[in-house]
């Protein structure tokens, strides 16, 4: 044990100190839904917590495994999640900077043969001192393809991810099906990820709410007919194909936005703030989602 | 003789820790950071080789040592110097160099005079190993 270290430590002083409680209260408002999640990053802020409050007091430790992955439906939150984690991680002073890169396949694999190591670290000396946030990581490895370069880059991940644990935390992101079959096929990620987070799929309340939540961000109101349609739209939109929870929903206010700057542009006059944030009934009951969903989509069904 | 130019050079050399500290600087700048070597450090030669790109976009000192230690590998006995380019309009140069890394034994330099046109002289000067 050091000299000088202190005997004792407060932690909850800690936690207000370092700034996590702001993050993780931010998590709680402005996310809605995703507990297990939230409860997940609690935990490991906790753990976290805890370790520096032991490094403070000389007590022996070891730079934790960080490296995470969120599997999860598409529009459940886990870019967004990825951004407060790298805030939180910042905070508790587990990577120097905070910032996060955002990468795909694309950016780190080449087109050529020697293209693949420069790009990827190219790729992973930005994101140095923050996260690394892989999206739809199982890209990476396309095992029909032996000599697909993706191979190349998951070797220098795997590197910088067990050499440069202090300068970097890497999150790798994707269906959960699909990211098994990534792990399974390649046990080194597996081991050198710690923690592994589920991003489960929105109820039609929590899509209710996150909805009327962007359109409030955006001054725009619903009738009460608008209301109603809008519940209706989302346990429809539910079972049909390609639903990307929160994204569909996004994706279907905007349209709403689209014919009712169309409706009043047709209906011509002078009118007020309230007729310019206010989206009606039918500016929701026009979408193809009420007859069925999209055309060619309906026919297939049918046969 | 003991190779003076760019910052720092008459200070004793920068340990690891104080170079990512310079980096850093020049990174909270936004200017962009790249390393060069050369096995010639005649004055005249300012165009050295280019170790990679210029790192743009880089938020943290890590990805320029990681880069160094790189170049130290491959190129031990050479000068390794980092430069800090400024992109802002009309400055559009490199702002700060200094050398990272430097040969056992450092080469020295010898004057040479040319008698021309009659009694005059001409000077120049050449690296000696």
């Amino acid at each position: 044990m050091q000299a000088d270290a202190p005997k004792t430590i407060d932690l909850h002083a800690e936690y207000e100190a370092s700034g996590a409680k702001e993050v993780l209260d931010e998590l709680d408002n402005e996310l809605i839904g995703l507990a297990p999640v939230k409860e997940r990053i609690r935990e490991t802020a906790a753990l976290l917590l805890v370790d520096r409050a032991r490094k403070t007091l000389g007590l022996a430790h070891q730079t934790p495994t960080l490296h995470m992955s969120f599997t999860g439906n598409p529009g459940t939150g886990k870019t967004t999640v990825a951004l407060k984690m790298a805030g939180l991680l910042h905070r508790l002073g587990y990577v120097r900077k905070g910032h996060l890169v955002s990468v795909t396949r694309d950016d780190l694999v080449g087109q050529y043969i020697g293209h693949t190591a420069p790009k990827t670290k190219e790729v992973l000396k930005k994101a140095m001192g923050g996260v690394l946030f892989i999206d739809e990581a199982y890209y990476l490895y396309r095992p029909d393809n032996e000599r697909d370069y993706g191979q190349e880059a998951i070797e220098i991940l795997l590197q910088i991810m067990e050499n440069n644990r202090d300068d970097l935390v890497v999150i790798l992101a994707g269906y959960a099906d699909r990211m098994d079959l990534f792990f399974q096929s390649n046990p080194g990620f597996r081991s050198r990820i710690a923690h592994h987070i589920e991003f489960p799929n929105y109820t039609s309340d929590e899509l209710h709410h996150i909805a009327s939540h962007m359109l409030s961000d955006q001054h725009y109101t619903l009738t009460e007919g608008a209301k109603a349609a809008l519940a209706e739209y989302i346990e429809l939109r539910r079972v049909q194909p390609h639903f990307a929870n929160a994204r569909s929903i996004r994706n279907a206010l905007d349209r709403a936005r689209l014919r009712q700057a169309n409706r009043l542009f047709t209906e011509g006059g002078v009118i007020d703030a309230a007729t310019l944030s206010t989206i009606e009934e039918s500016d929701i009951r026009a979408s193809r989602v009420f007859r069925g969903g999209l055309d060619s989509e309906r026919k297939g069904d049918s046969e | 003789m003991r190779i003076t130019q760019g910052c720092f050079s008459f200070l004793p050399d920068l340990t690891d820790d104080q170079i990512s500290a310079q980096v850093e600087y020049c990174l909270t700048k936004g200017w962009a950071v790249g390393v060069e070597y050369s096995y010639d450090p005649h004055p005249r030669n300012i165009y050295w080789e280019m170790w990679g790109h210029p790192m743009f976009d880089l938020k943290d000192p890590k990805g320029v040592m990681i880069e160094l230690a790189e170049c130290r590998k491959a190129h031990g006995d050479a000068y390794i110097r980092i430069i800090a380019f400024d992109s802002t309009r009309a400055v559009e140069s490199v702002t700060m160099s200094f050398i990272v890394n430097r040969p056992a034994t450092e080469p020295s330099f010898n004057m040479q005079r040319t008698e021309v046109d009659g009694r005059s002289i001409r000077y120049t000067h050449n690296t000696v190993r």
